[in-house]
């Protein structure tokens, strides 16, 4: 009686034991993925720090209106020629 | 019977004992090694063992951004690669070498030179794009490396240098906002300590040893597209007038904020090498100047709060000058008989010399102390001043007589433009803010409802044909405004300039319910203009409509109100 409880007790640990095995590996390759998603986050952060600086590089009102001026030939119109409507009131 | 037994042979009878003390003595030189291992090389063998499976990782922080009030960025780091070398150490074949600086993108005559210089230590090239960076470090060439650092960008460029102000080494600000808000936007690297396995990988920590503590973002008051207008015309009218310098501060007239504020000269922050300083100088919060008439609104004020004036009181200043112990002042244009409000709109300063003489001293001194006159505005700005105004008891006859128009006081920029706040309220000093405000902002009361409108009133005369500013008016909208001509002191003699003045004016609008202050100075115009209602005016002009219409205010006026002189005609302006 007490060796066959003994036997059972004998798996159980083994089991126990391969399990313990499992989830250690289990977890430590869960981890390396996290981490490479981390640094995956924090290329993206960069990356959107980057393309902020060209969106408002290309943005700058300098720029747009050096295009408009050279390339589209578009004009400031001058206070003379510049007519204010007053409010449409229905 | 059984054969005897053979008898052992005898052993030595010290052979058991000496076995037993060698193998003794070899367990004890063991306990004893072990002992030393565990207690005096114990350091240098943990640190061994860990060093094998275990890394300290550096956690990197950004620093903040900054941002304007609409979130648009003004300043953002972003991580390149810093190439560097030891001249003394690199051993590289010249193709290698021409590999090199085709990799850095620069001639191969300037790499050489950077090489040959003495010392040990050089930095190729900074900033370096990380693709660059991956050529560099391909070529592989001793003594030549790299490292990562955040440098620092303005989209902006030279638009809003002065404010923003820039980075030094590390990220860390060192000048304008960026050195003001340096604990708010600085972060602070932390660092952890994890277990990695064979091929590189962390697959445990062991202890975060410091968390990284990101730069937060900075969120100025600055809209940056009227500080764009507010830079392009203030550059414009300065190259028209061939002026020194200039600076434009746009505050809006309900918070306070600083909605732009452009100095010229300017610097590009990006590519600063050879940036003199006074380029860097935010003229608008670190430079006094004496602001002429401008000043004058703030005397009337005084006078009427005091009771002694109504704005229909009538002021004698005829024959044009006033002598006070033994110095004369003199108006530009004979008047004779002018009621307080005409002393403001045809900017006479017999009129207001007058007046503030009729008044105690420590009152006028009040309203101006009030108004903020002499003390800092305190925006934080690094370096900003608080001008002059001396005590009242102090003051001689003459002295409060030219304080009354604005000479023998001296106020920056951002200073005069919120003490117009008082105007353009009911009479509350309105607290300037660099950074984005939230809500209503409380003011302090300066002087009475009543007389901020009265002097309002007066203010939008200014600007009506009759007065020193029609070239500050705006189509479809009422402006005031006050104009201010001043004359230089000149640094050498300490005695007023003949020749170099500054011109301002300073105003807002729309009349009926204020919405922004626009104040612009320019230094020594040369073209042959130098009134501020020639030269300082049309700015404001151009600068408040146009910022009127972008922001989506209301027009308040007939769209056919503004009434110019015919081109040509004389602006009228005071010294």
């Amino acid at each position: 009686m007490m060796a066959r409880l003994n036997v059972v007790l004998l798996l159980a640990l083994v089991v126990c034991a391969l399990s313990l095995v499992t989830s250690r590996h289990q977890s430590r390759k869960l981890f390396v993925d996290l981490e490479r998603e981390q640094t995956l986050t924090r290329s993206y952060d960069i990356e959107y720090g980057q393309l902020q600086i060209e969106q408002s590089t290309w943005a700058m009102p300098a720029r747009v209106e050096k295009i408009a001026r050279e390339q589209l030939h578009m004009q400031l119109p001058g206070a003379s020629r510049v007519e204010v409507m007053d409010e449409v009131r229905r | 019977m059984k054969p005897a037994a053979v008898a052992p042979p005898r052993l030595p009878a010290l052979r058991a004992p000496l076995v037993f003390g060698a193998l003794l003595a070899l367990f004890a030189l063991l306990l004893v090694r072990s002992l030393y291992l565990q207690r005096f090389d114990n350091a240098f063998l943990q640190e061994q063992g860990s060093s094998r499976y275990s890394r300290d990782i550096e956690l990197p922080a950004h620093r903040g951004r900054i941002v304007d009030r609409l979130g648009e960025p003004l300043a953002i780091s972003t991580p390149v690669k810093a190439v560097w070398a030891w001249p003394d150490k690199i051993d590289a074949t010249p193709e290698q070498l021409q590999a090199l600086a085709g990799a850095l993108d620069m001639p191969t005559s300037a790499l050489m030179q950077r090489i040959s210089g003495a010392g040990d230590f050089v930095y190729l090239k900074r900033p370096v794009a990380p693709d660059a960076a991956d050529r560099v470090a391909a070529l592989q060439i001793k003594g030549v490396h790299d490292e990562t650092e955040y440098w620092r960008y303005y989209p902006g460029g030279d638009v809003m240098s002065q404010i923003l102000g820039f980075t030094g080494d590390h990220d860390v600000g060192q000048e304008g906002m960026e050195l003001a808000q340096q604990s708010w936007l600085g972060g602070k690297p932390g660092s952890r300590r994890v277990i990695i396995n064979r091929r590189g990988e962390i697959v445990e920590d062991v202890v975060s040893i410091r968390a990284p503590q990101e730069g937060r973002d900075l969120a100025l008051a600055i809209d940056s597209r009227l500080q764009y207008l507010a830079f392009r015309e203030l550059k414009a009218a300065i190259e028209a007038n061939k002026a020194q310098a200039g600076a434009i501060v746009m505050l809006d007239a309900k918070t306070g904020e600083i909605v732009a504020l452009a100095n010229w000269p300017a610097f590009n922050p990006n590519n600063r090498a050879r940036t003199a300083k006074n380029k860097m100088r935010n003229r608008a919060l670190t430079d006094t100047f004496e602001p002429g008439s401008s000043m004058k609104p703030f005397t009337i004020a005084a006078a009427l709060d005091s009771g002694k004036f109504t704005p229909a009181t009538i002021i004698d200043t005829a024959p044009g000058t006033l002598t006070i112990s033994g110095a004369t002042i003199h108006d530009a244009h004979r008047e004779g008989t002018l009621t307080v409000e005409q002393v403001i709109q045809k900017s006479s300063n017999v009129g207001a010399a007058k007046i503030a003489l009729s008044l105690p001293p420590s009152t006028m001194w009040q309203t101006l102390s009030d108004a903020g006159f002499g003390t800092p505005p305190r925006t934080g700005f690094p370096g900003e001043v608080g001008g002059r105004l001396r005590p009242a008891k102090s003051w001689r006859p003459i002295e409060q007589a030219t304080i009354a128009y604005g000479h023998g006081i001296s106020v920056n920029l951002v200073q005069l433009a919120r003490a117009y706040t008082v105007f353009a309220t009911d009479g509350e000093l309105k607290p300037v803010s660099l950074l984005k405000v939230e809500g209503p902002v409380a003011g302090r009361p300066v002087i009475t409802p009543a007389t901020a409108r009265a002097v309002r009133h007066m203010l939008e005369m200014v600007v009506l044909p009759g007065g020193t500013a029609p070239k500050a008016q705006v189509v479809g909208y009422r402006v005031a405004g006050k104009t201010g001509t001043a004359h230089k002191l000149d640094d050498r003699t300490h005695t007023y300039s003949e020749s170099q003045y500054i011109a301002s004016f300073v105003g807002f609008a729309p009349v009926s319910n204020p919405r922004l202050i626009v104040a612009v100075m320019i230094d020594q115009p040369n073209a042959g203009q130098y009134y501020g209602g020639a030269v300082a005016a049309p700015v404001f002009s151009t600068v408040m409509g146009a910022a009127l219409r972008m922001l989506g205010v209301p027009t308040d006026a007939p769209v056919n109100n503004v009434v110019l002189p015919p081109e040509g005609a004389d602006v009228k302006e005071e010294t």
